[in-house]
């Protein structure tokens, strides 16, 4: 699951808030299973955020980023355009959604 | 290790009472509070905001499913239960229930479950499977805010009793009843954390400890194993009795689910 | 004084094994290995991304709360006083820590468009430290603040 917070207007100029979390464990490769087998790491090393296709905002992670990554960022609105925010795990699988920001 | 034994040597020297049940104490009704009042003012903040609380994450995935019509075909939970027909708004502050049909308490999972093979011919959830988990939390989430009220009359009077027991049960290597912590020492301090009346009302909810979204059984089962106690297993009648018993106790007390806990 | 946390980090990991293996039930937690990272670590981690470039002091504020009650999830914001204009903004913020198995939290990569040097995330805290931010600023300077955590124990060790 993916949840984002972003606004549907702005207008040109104007700074606006957003803000991305996604469901992944980012399992760090340090703890242990029932067995005591260590649990492989499996984590979200990137996340993008384009806008108008232009990357703003880039975050690259390490297990130290906490389960269930929640960002928060910014952008400048400039013209009506998508923003898209992307996640990549180390596996190279890719997830993304897209906001629609009107500017007046 | 020897800290934490000292601390159980402590605790049941506190209780008073060698046997095999703590003394049977209770918290003032105009004194109970959930868990929330206990956690750090950041974790607070956590579960009041409506997009950053990671439970939200379980909540959307319930209300995916609960509208969907499965694979097979089958109606959508959402066919039965719209806002004009049957409403699930409110219910889950009612939970658990005695079900006709089986003359058994069940909670929101059980329901869910049986639901599902009643109505929809579709296998149950696996108990913390992520669908269980966000179908349980979807239907809390209605219930958000809705004082804690639950019927003990009748059959539900032996789950009750039976979830009492427990309660008041010593148990474990640590020989400690829940009512020892949570009746006889909460506000107290144990390690870094403040010990909490041990209310249901957050939950599901996300845990820190767990870093994911976990039932009130699987809980349960963490203060089981705390106090070096056998964990029972999910949806066991004996914690099905205790969440009733839970509730009872917690009465009043708001829902909050999808809650945040440390 | 990390030498003192780092035995204080030994014991509890002892503890944990004593207490896993009598309870039969799933290890889980983040302290699980031995091996943490130093503060030198975080020194090392900053010496990779910028070499020996001299690092200013200020214009980064850590935002942290004073107690973390579990170290699993601790929210943290970063804000860098830039004008996020096209010739004067923040092309760079590092998160660090002095104490986690690996020095480097996070790198997130910042441009004009941003309008506004001001992030948060939530992160993992092995334990009380002071986690250090540097930023990068599009001339090439470098600046750094601090944020430090009290990260309690809990009172049940589950696994």
């Amino acid at each position: 699951m993916i949840r984002i917070s972003a606004p549907d207007t702005a207008t040109a100029g104007e700074i606006i808030e957003l803000k991305a979390m996604i469901q992944h464990p980012m399992e760090t490769g340090y703890r242990r299973d029932s067995k005591g087998e260590t649990i492989p790491r499996n984590i979200i090393k990137q996340f993008r955020c384009t806008y108008d296709g232009n990357i703003i905002f880039e975050g690259e992670f390490f297990p130290g980023i906490a389960a269930n990554p929640f960002l928060t960022f910014h952008a400048r609105a400039t013209r009506t355009a998508m923003i898209e925010f992307s996640w990549t795990d180390q596996h190279g699988e890719r997830w993304s959604e897209e906001r629609l920001l009107t500017v007046s | 290790m020897r800290r934490l034994v000292a601390l159980a040597l402590l605790l049941s020297a506190c209780g008073g009472q060698s046997g095999e049940y703590a003394q049977q104490s209770q918290i003032p009704p105009e004194a109970i509070q959930s868990g929330y009042t206990f956690l750090q003012p950041e974790t607070q903040a956590l579960q009041d905001d409506d997009f950053a609380n990671p439970g939200f994450l379980w909540v959307d995935k319930g209300e995916t499913l609960f509208n969907q019509i499965p694979e097979t075909g089958a109606p959508a939970c959402a066919s039965c239960h719209a806002a004009d027909n049957r409403p699930l708004s409110g219910v889950a502050a009612h939970y658990p229930v005695m079900d006709e049909e089986t003359g058994k308490l069940m909670n929101i999972e059980a329901r869910i479950n049986a639901c599902r093979e009643r109505h929809q011919d579709l296998a149950p959830l696996d108990h913390e499977s992520d669908a269980l988990l966000g179908l349980t939390a979807y239907v809390a989430s209605l219930a958000r805010g809705v004082p804690i009220s639950v019927n003990i009359d009748g059959p539900a009077r032996n789950y009750y009793e039976a979830g009492k027991d427990y309660f008041f049960l010593r148990k474990g290597q640590f020989n400690l009843a829940c009512s020892q912590c949570h009746n006889d020492n909460w506000g107290k301090k144990l390690r870094g954390d403040t010990i909490s009346q041990g209310h249901g009302n957050a939950f599901p909810a996300y845990r820190m400890e767990w870093q994911t979204f976990g039932s009130l059984h699987r809980r349960l089962r963490d203060c089981d194993s705390g106090i070096r106690a056998e964990p029972l297993d999910y949806g066991s009648a004996t914690y099905m009795a205790v969440e009733l018993y839970l509730a009872k106790r917690a009465e009043g007390l708001a829902m909050e689910s999808p809650g945040v806990r440390r | 004084m990390q030498t003192g946390h780092k035995k204080q980090t030994r014991q509890l990991l002892t503890r944990r094994a004593i207490l896993a293996s009598t309870a039969a039930v799933a290890v889980g937690s983040f302290l699980a290995p031995a091996a943490f990272a130093t503060p030198e670590d975080a020194d090392q981690a900053i010496r990779e991304l910028f070499g020996d470039r001299p690092i200013n002091e200020g214009r980064v504020t850590v935002t942290l709360p004073p107690i973390a009650e579990n170290g699993n999830s601790v929210p943290v914001g970063v804000t860098v006083t830039s004008p996020m204009s096209e010739d004067d903004y923040v092309k760079q913020i590092v998160i660090l820590s002095p104490r986690n198995p690996i020095a480097t939290i996070a790198r997130f990569q910042l441009g004009p468009h941003a309008g506004r040097a001001d992030i948060s995330t939530r992160v993992r805290m092995a334990g009380t430290q002071t986690l250090r931010v540097v930023a990068e600023m599009s001339d090439g300077t470098l600046w750094s603040g601090t944020g430090s955590t009290y990260v309690t124990l809990a009172a049940c060790i589950i696994g």
